[in-house]
């Protein structure tokens, strides 16, 4: 591998010694089995570059361990609620652990799906319309009611999922009103508040950001092409369910205005090191925002690692530069 | 929701804060496992070359002889040790058995719910289940011979029923002597290959074991047994009782797969029969399953909502749970995952995707006081699933005022609205 370049902010704090990294992965969430997957592709791509690393849960043992071996940086590769709703970095940053990543706050409105959308929709970037409703509204106005004028002001098809979380799930497609209802009941099985949102027809993208030092730079967009014609955690997750392009196949115009569409998301949540926006690019070439993970998969069938590859990066080489960066620096 | 998801919220299992009572493992713990260690050791140290070795295909000679010993507690007393097939574990007996039998498209009756283990083994063969209703009683005789009779005017072929009689897995129930009879007597008028699969037969909380199928008839019945319960499912050894001809097709299959069983744990396996007290060592595993049967019957007594219901098992490992009308175990498991409970939804134990309203909970790991807790937090689940299904399976949908596709009214209604997010913009 290549050394990484040393950058004018970290080359005080660097460590003397070769880098030890320690990488979360797992978590008590919905999405530990995905989560277990980038930890361990983390691992095989630290090893690679010859980085000192090891693999933890966040669990009981997790404080205890960092103080008594610290580590010169974290990387989270936890997914769901513990890694990406700001709580864990939120506790890093209280015991001065650095980690790569975006801060504990902008991770609390990145997770937080609608409240990420009126954000993005602020700085000016398309989002579908929607609502994020609890089930005390429902039970209190009445469903029907509700559901009603929900179909009245969007319309159909819709999209219904849970207003955190990832990887697709409890997320549905709904065509026909007839269905919501159901689709309702079984989005919040995952969380108290569901996000209704306008579906949008039009190609997927997945737009990676990273940032090793010099200014988040959009790397090519990869296309989603799910031989289901849903993006559900199946076809995200089972090899060969999806076909992805990397970059993707859509005019450059396009391409342009989707990496800028992801660097402005980017920017307005205030999020760091890395990113990844999921957007639809509607018939007419309109880059439609549609949530954005601070804690991208890094399975070997995630986006961001296709992406980076696109871009002539190295997973293991880019993770080291992030923890180079970070190493040393609290924030 | 599909299976990938499934497996998917199944991993947080591993964490200790989730009460697990979804998988069926033994409490191995409860063995004297120095003892146990010991023995081993001395089977590698003083017979090495012989439990180290290729074995024969069929199985160890002297473990047959023991097998034979142990099918009599159930009544099987006239097997003979040139009938018994060792395999790796009774899922592999199960597997060669339907290798055996069944071509693409052949049918074969098994109880509603069934094994979800024969059930991926049936699939693999292209095989048709057709499920047959079961009770507080086992296997209903009635549907069975309503079932018979509708593949053969369907002109369907049964090759076997699959069955397992004592404490169900997934139902706990357990086949009543008459049943047993009126299945024998079907058997025998329909021409009927039975499949018993026994792995809990010795685990019985308050009688004797009921004699087994294979103990009424020898030539309609294979008879599938395990060491996996009553010893160590780690080291995977279980059998086949079937008649010679049908034995000496499932030894060329069993050599095909594996050439041998593994020689050490079929070694291990007899000299813990030979050595060790096994009918105590059986005892002192019911008892400490009987304690967690209490422990989870009571705590559903006492917490359960209204219109649950649930099988009460009188041995093995399995409560077969009904929700109220309407909830769905799978879509349910998100907020189990969450309330750091985990159950086994039902639909997995059904070839014909019934079942949404079951799920299994397992009373063989957890101790009673984890498993309290488990069901705590199972009925504050169940709870919340029914608040929301009261709030929207009302809901009339054909009453709508106005259903029309996007985009085909007013263009941009901006955000209809972001609950909190302008607090935290």
């Amino acid at each position: 591998m290549s050394e990484p370049a040393p950058t004018a902010v970290d080359t005080a704090a660097r460590p003397a010694h070769p880098l030890r990294a320690l990488v979360l992965a797992g978590g008590l969430t919905f999405e530990r089995e995905v989560s277990l997957s980038s930890g361990g592709q983390v691992m095989e791509a630290l090893h690679r570059a010859r980085v000192d690393a090891e693999l933890h849960d966040a669990d009981a043992e997790l404080l205890p361990g960092l103080s008594a071996h610290p580590a010169d940086a974290v990387f989270i590769a936890l997914h769901g609620a513990t890694g990406e709703d700001g709580a864990l970095r939120a506790v890093l940053d209280l015991a001065g652990v650095p980690y790569v990543g975006s801060p504990a706050a902008a991770c609390r409105l990145a997770w937080d799906k609608p409240a990420a959308k009126s954000v993005v929709r602020g700085a000016g970037l398309a989002t579908p319309d929607w609502v994020a409703l609890p089930h005390s509204t429902f039970r209190e106005l009445g469903a029907g009611a509700v559901l009603d004028l929900i179909v009245a002001r969007l319309g159909l098809p819709l999209m219904v999922k849970p207003a955190s979380g990832g990887s697709a799930l409890g997320a549905q497609k709904v065509s026909r009103v007839e269905d919501l209802p159901a689709a309702m009941v079984s989005s919040f099985a995952y969380g108290d508040t569901v996000l209704v949102e306008r579906f949008i027809e039009g190609v997927e993208l997945a737009l990676s950001v990273v940032d090793l030092g010099e200014g988040p730079e959009a790397l090519p967009a990869v296309e989603i092409a799910p031989e289901s014609g849903v993006f559900d955690y199946t076809s995200r997750y089972t090899p060969g369910l999806t076909e992805y392009h990397a970059p993707a196949r859509v005019p450059d115009d396009v391409a342009a205005r989707a990496a800028e569409m992801a660097l402005a998301a980017h920017r307005a949540l205030g999020l760091a090191d890395l990113s990844r926006t999921d957007a639809i690019v509607t018939p007419d070439g309109e880059v439609h925002f549609l949530e954005v993970n601070v804690s991208p998969g890094l399975t070997e069938t995630s986006m961001f690692p296709m992406a980076l590859e696109a871009a002539g990066y190295e997973l293991g080489d880019v993770l080291t530069r992030l923890l180079t960066h970070r190493a040393g620096s609290t924030r | 929701m599909k299976s990938s998801e499934i497996r998917a919220l199944f991993s947080v299992v591993s964490r200790p804060e989730v009460v697990s009572l979804a998988g069926g493992m033994p409490a191995v713990t409860a063995l004297p496992l120095d003892a146990v260690g010991s023995m081993i050791g001395d089977l590698v140290s003083g017979m090495g070359a012989q439990t180290l070795q290729y074995g024969s295909g069929q199985g160890d000679p002297r473990l047959r002889e023991r097998i034979c010993d142990v099918m009599a507690l159930e009544g099987i007393t006239d097997a003979s040790p040139s009938e018994v097939v060792v395999t790796v574990g009774s899922q592999q007996g199960l597997d060669l058995v339907t290798r055996v039998f069944i071509d693409p498209g052949d049918v074969i009756l098994a109880e509603a719910p069934s094994y979800v283990g024969a059930l991926g083994v049936f699939q693999a063969a292209q095989a048709r289940v057709r499920h047959v209703a079961m009770d507080d009683d086992g296997l209903i005789p009635e549907a069975l011979e309503e079932a018979l009779q509708a593949c053969r005017a369907a002109g369907d072929r049964v090759k076997f029923l699959y069955t397992v009689p004592n404490f169900h897995n997934p139902a706990g129930v357990t086949l009543t002597e008459p049943r047993r009879e009126a299945i024998i007597a079907l058997a025998e008028q329909y021409d009927l290959l039975i499949i018993e699969d026994n792995p809990y037969g010795l685990l019985g909380f308050e009688h004797e074991p009921i004699r087994a199928l294979r103990a009424r008839n020898d030539d309609r019945v294979i008879y599938l047994g395990s060491f996996s319960k009553t010893f160590s499912p780690g080291l995977r050894v279980g059998w086949v009782l079937a008649p010679l001809a049908v034995r000496e097709k499932l030894v060329l299959a069993t050599e095909a797969q594996v050439l041998c069983p593994p020689s050490l744990t079929q070694y291990a396996v007899a000299r813990y029969l030979d050595t060790q007290p096994w009918r105590e060592q059986i005892k002192i595993f019911t008892e400490l399953y009987r304690e967690r049967r209490d422990a989870t019957l009571d705590s559903l007594q006492a917490l359960m909502p209204a219109g649950t219901t649930w099988t009460r098992p009188d041995g093995g490992f399995y409560v077969w749970l009904k929700l109220p009308h309407g909830l769905d175990a799978k879509l349910m498991q998100p907020r189990a995952v969450a309330a750091h409970v985990a159950y086994v939804p039902g639909i997995g134990f059904y070839a014909d995707g019934q079942g949404r309203e079951y799920m299994r909970l397992s009373y063989c790991y957890p101790e009673p006081d984890r498993i309290r807790e488990g069901v705590r937090r199972l009925a504050r689940v169940v709870e919340a699933e029914l608040e929301l299904h009261e709030t929207f399976d009302a809901v009339d949908t054909g009453t709508f005022t106005a259903v029309r596709p996007s985009g085909a009214g007013p263009s941009i209604i901006g955000p209809a609205n972001s609950d909190r997010s302008g607090d935290q913009a």
